[in-house]
């Protein structure tokens, strides 16, 4: 800052007598009038002050009320570049210039205070100066000032005066016209901007460092300005709004533009109104600084917004839906074991799951020349087979593919079932296709054939087998129908036998009978005698014949048995009184043993007798002398009965004992016949020991005695 | 037939058509007292039996024409000889032609050869069976 005290200002300076002619100031003001620009006509009044009035260099700087600044118009003796940068504030009204100015009179600057006059940042740098306001000193601020060098101290002379005076007039005329030539284009322009801002439909504001509205476009005076004519409820609505739209300009940092959101009411309708206000801080004036907002009507625009965002999450939820569905249809196509193969109308495959990839890929595997042809041959017969779906009607499609397996080489039969994909319009919009791996089947099938020759082949065997057997059943059949009928006819031709034989007998006994009974009168002792012997061979002879037919019924199953109780000891008893007569007429010791605890048992009675009686018969037939023994004994272990008769007897050599059971074997058949033996007991009691579950046994030793033994079962179960 | 015996004694029908044992039975019950009419063959049988009206009857069974079995059916089957024993007499010595003489109302059976004492004994026995 510049201070008058420190510097060499000298009085007023008088002005002096002027000397140049009338011809060139009338020159001058012919020249200033022919300028119409501020420059030139300057420039003319500066070359005309250097010629006439030894003015040395100068400057002028003229006052620009818009920026408020005193700024370099031209020069003569200084560099251009020097009055173009020069610029000092008008408001700085403690600076030398600016109070030179406002005086309206000359005043020297002197070179004795050279720092400050550099201080002064003139064109004319350390050089002393006069200077020289133009235009009258009536007007606060002229319009502008001359710094002229190479004048002597003292008053600046008339002629000077004169030119700056003249130079003063004919700039300020300039000046006004151009004032006036701006004034209406800025009014135009003015009314254009309006135009344009209320043309927005935005509502758009200036507003004071106060938050003092100073523009405001229609859509804003809507908004926050309201005439008495306006119902109560908008004014109230419009210094509503002003007050929110005040705070929100306080509310806010003022460097630099800033966007934000405002809630408003709109006055004719009561409904609430967002907006985005965005606010430019703006110089308004020297030193001071508003803000331009521009309030953006987002209320519709939020809605959007809000839909936007909604449909937008909506979105998302059914592309998650879609891609969880998806998942999930992966899964299942994943999990399926045989290939599935999803194809569009142009035949490219779309979907794969992983055995389809197996076959149609080289996933998972190697890949070389021979993979590579194997897919491309897999391909081939695939892509053949959708196409013939797609060409043809139906709905579905079933056929066996062979196909190779690109990895193993293996041949594998395939059976392709697809299916079309149709929209709801109808449109085929894919294929689907599983393939079923056949090869088990087929192999199941060979094997099932194979089986199944192998069952035939066995089924004709069991055949030709089964009609062989059947043939030999036949003949088995017709043998045994044989056989019976001929077993049947020797039953037959026993029983017609025994009854022929029976008759004459009859006749015989009878007759013998008579005469022995002396019907026919007192026979002899020897014709008795005679008659005895005939008497004897008669029942001899009948004994034959029943034991024949006892074997007979035996071998023909006819032999009825009788289970029933038996008391053993009752039994034997009843044998003992038989023989009795017997057992007289010999001298045998016959004894018998009963175990104490002997049970009763159940069996046929009168077989059991007929045995024991035959085995007693033939004891005290062939033991001459000694002794017979009778034993019954029951052997718990087996549950058995047995009774067995021994004697010391002659005894049965030992190459006899197993064919003694035979029909008529005996040992000794002329001792026998002696006895009145038919050769028929043994084998019968064997057969009817048989017939109750029993058994004979012998042990014998020949001269020594026997020892026959019959085992019977404590119960017989046979019928 | 005899006309020893006294007219109390029990009048036997034997029936048989072979001679030999027709005559060795009547010759030996006639012989312990019995009065005795013979028979050879069925039909005669049943004649002999509805005039005679026997106190017993001896029946073979093989006879011609009407058999032993079919004669001593009609016998019991009719009021004025049902009460009258028949005993069989048979060489047949099989069961079944037992029991078939059983069924159609032989008082017992008795199998040839058969001693005539024993055959008597057993007349004995029906005629005190019936008797009482």
């Amino acid at each position: 800052m510049v201070s008058l005290a420190h510097l060499d200002v000298l009085p007023p300076p008088r002005s002096r007598g002027g000397s140049v002619g009338a011809k060139a100031k009338l020159a001058l003001v012919d020249a200033l009038l022919g300028e119409e620009e501020a420059r030139p006509c300057a420039g003319v009044a500066l070359r005309w002050l250097v010629r006439h009035t030894g003015v040395e260099r100068v400057v002028c700087a003229v006052a620009d009320s818009e920026s408020g600044r005193l700024l370099g118009l031209t020069g003569i003796g200084v560099s251009a570049a020097s009055v173009d940068s020069f610029s000092l504030d008008l408001g700085d009204r403690t600076h030398p210039l600016v109070v030179a100015l406002s005086g309206g009179e000359p005043v020297v600057f002197h070179d004795s205070s050279q720092p400050l006059l550099r201080a002064l940042e003139t064109p004319l740098g350390n050089l002393s100066f006069h200077a020289v306001p133009l235009g009258s000193s009536k007007e606060e601020i002229g319009p502008g000032m001359l710094l002229l060098t190479g004048l002597e101290d003292g008053p600046v002379s008339e002629d000077i005066l004169w030119a700056v005076e003249l130079l003063g007039v004919r700039l300020a005329s300039l000046w006004y016209r151009r004032a006036q030539a701006e004034e209406r284009r800025h009014k135009r322009e003015r009314s254009w901007l309006f135009s344009t801002i209320n043309a927005v439909t935005d509502p758009i504001l200036l507003t004071d460092a106060d938050g003092r509205i100073l523009v405001a476009n229609a859509g804003a005076e809507m908004l926050l300005t309201a005439g008495d004519d306006k119902r109560e409820g908008w004014r109230r609505a419009v210094a509503l709004n002003n007050m929110l739209f005040s705070a929100s300009l306080f509310t806010n940092a003022e460097s630099g533009p800033t966007r934000r959101e405002l809630l408003l009411v709109d006055p004719s309708e009561g409904r609430d109104l967002l907006f985005e206000v965005l606010s430019t801080p703006v110089a308004i004036r020297l030193g001071e600084v508003g803000v331009a907002s521009v309030l953006r009507n987002v209320t519709d625009l939020r809605r959007a917004t809000e839909e936007i965002e909604e449909n937008y999450r909506r979105l998302r939820v059914a592309e998650a839906a879609t891609r969880d569905e998806r998942d999930r249809l992966d899964l299942i196509l994943n999990s399926v074991l045989d290939p599935i193969l999803v194809t569009d109308p142009e035949g490219n495959i779309v979907r794969m799951n992983p055995p389809a990839e197996r076959m149609f890929t080289f996933v998972g595997g190697k890949r070389n020349v021979e993979t590579e042809r194997r897919v491309r041959t897999n391909d081939a017969v695939f892509t053949s087979f959708v196409s013939s779906l797609y060409a043809g009607q139906a709905r579905r499609w079933r056929r066996k593919l062979n196909l190779i397996d690109p990895q193993s080489g293996d041949n594998v039969p395939f059976e392709a079932i697809s299916g079309k994909v149709v929209s709801k319009h109808g449109e085929e919009t894919a294929v689907v296709t599983i393939l079923h791996d056949l090869t088990e089947a087929e192999e199941k099938a060979r094997l099932y054939e194979q089986v199944k020759r192998h069952s035939d082949e066995l089924r004709e065997k069991v055949r030709e087998a089964t009609a062989e057997l059947a043939d030999q059943n036949e003949l088995l059949r017709r043998q045994a129908f044989q056989l019976e009928q001929a077993s049947a006819a020797k039953s037959q031709f026993l029983a017609n036998v025994s009854h022929e034989l029976r008759t004459p007998l009859n006749a015989i006994m009878g007759y013998t009978h008579l005469l022995l009974e002396g019907v026919s009168g007192e026979l002899k002792p020897p014709q008795q005698d005679k008659l005895g012997r005939v008497d004897a061979n008669a029942r001899h002879l009948l004994a034959v014949i029943n034991d024949l037919l006892d074997i007979s019924r035996i071998e023909s199953g006819k032999m009825p048995v009788q289970i029933e109780r038996v008391r053993l000891p009752e039994l034997i008893d009843e044998v003992m009184t038989e023989v009795e007569p017997v057992i007289a007429g010999t001298r045998l010791a016959v004894s018998r043993s009963l175990s104490p605890k002997l049970p009763e048992i159940d069996t046929d009675r009168q077989k059991v007798k007929q045995i024991v009686l035959n085995l007693l018969s033939n004891a005290l037939k062939f033991t001459p002398q000694g002794s017979v023994a009778i034993r019954l004994k029951h052997d718990k272990s087996s549950d058995e009965i047995s009774i067995s008769v021994t004697d010391t007897g002659i005894g049965v050599a030992e190459e006899n004992q197993k064919t003694i059971f035979e029909a008529f074997e005996q040992a000794n058949s002329s001792y026998a016949r002696r006895h009145g033996g038919t050769g028929l007991g043994l084998s019968i009691c064997r057969r009817l020991a048989q017939l109750l579950e029993g058994r004979i046994t012998l042990t014998s030793q020949l001269g020594e005695g026997s020892t026959f033994t019959l085992f019977l079962p404590r119960k017989a179960r046979t019928a | 037939m005899s006309g020893d015996a006294p007219a109390a004694a029990p009048l036997v029908l034997v029936v048989d058509d072979v001679d030999h044992g027709r005559e060795i039975f009547a010759e030996y019950l006639e012989f312990r007292g019995f009065r005795v009419a013979t028979a050879a063959d069925g039909l005669e049988a049943l004649d002999k039996a509805f005039e005679l009206l026997p106190d017993i009857i001896l029946m073979d069974l093989s006879l011609p024409g009407i058999d032993g079995w079919e004669a001593t059916r009609r016998l019991k089957q009719d009021e004025r000889t049902r009460e009258i024993p028949i005993i069989a007499l048979t060489a047949h010595a099989l069961a079944a032609a037992h029991d078939k003489a059983r069924e159609v109302g032989c008082n017992a059976v008795v199998t040839k050869p058969c001693l005539p004492k024993d055959l008597e004994q057993e007349v004995r026995r029906q005629l005190e069976a019936k008797a009482t």
